[in-house]
């Protein structure tokens, strides 16, 4: 089936989606904008996953401070997501080792992976969108 | 962007009339906005223009209208947590409409 024929009898079809964090939260728009996207794509009832990797684990620190950088801190948002039914939320365990960071530094529930099991999980979608 | 002049007080607000500073907020403020709404303020909308505020100040975020119906629900019970009461409420959407009222930005997603 091609991908056109999908979108014509498309109203029920459920996507797994895919939104890979890979950028400190601030310093450029990538972590904010990923987000919003995360949050309107709420609204279509997909089946939703987030991952956190690299840098992009700062994303979820407890604690931050932006008022020396005078930018909103979006961390609390995060917290948010379960009432957008986003609650699939997994965070990379190599980069949480580098960054001496563990579950109990971080604002929201997650659950950790090896690369292996990151790997599996990213051959399970039908769509990654990477920020 | 456009200043307008309410209660005395200069403040900021975006081409759609929202507030663009929130710390500027106070009850002059909603008051104003309401009637820009066209909306006649009453304790159950206060209740929630101040729901709204405190989701803010705990999420950073206005939240989409079923977020918010969802939560109102949750806190405020289902005979309130439904679309027919917050609609009724703020006919021109609740999100939209009590966002603006709360002084916060136009909920994320909302055209």
């Amino acid at each position: 089936m091609s991908d056109m024929d999908e979108m014509d009898d498309g109203s029920g079809v459920v996507k797994k989606f895919m939104f890979l964090n890979r950028k400190a939260p601030h310093g450029t728009v990538y972590a904010l904008e990923g987000l919003e996207v995360v949050l309107i794509t709420a609204a279509f009832d997909q089946d939703v996953s987030m991952v956190f990797t690299d840098d992009g684990v700062f994303q979820l620190m407890k604690g931050i401070d932006t008022k020396g950088i005078e930018v909103k801190d979006f961390s609390k948002t995060y917290r948010a997501l379960e009432g957008y039914d986003i609650e699939k939320l997994y965070v990379d365990q190599a980069s949480m080792d580098a960054r001496g960071l563990t579950e109990d530094d971080l604002i929201v529930d997650v659950t950790v992976l090896s690369v292996d099991e990151m790997a599996n999980l990213m051959a399970e979608q039908d769509v990654v969108i990477s920020f | 962007m456009p200043m307008v002049n309410i209660a005395g007080k200069e403040v900021e607000v975006d081409e759609e009339g929202y507030l663009v500073d929130l710390s500027q907020w106070n009850e002059d403020i909603a008051k104003y906005m309401a009637v820009e709404e066209k909306v006649d303020l009453t304790e159950s909308h206060w209740e929630v223009v101040n729901f709204l505020r405190e989701y803010y100040a705990e999420y950073q975020i206005a939240p989409a209208v079923r977020v918010l119906t969802k939560a109102i629900g949750k806190k405020l019970g289902p005979e309130k947590g439904n679309n027919k009461y917050l609609y009724e409420l703020f006919p021109y959407g609740p999100a939209k409409q009590a966002c603006k009222i709360a002084g916060l930005p136009k909920p994320t997603g909302c055209i």
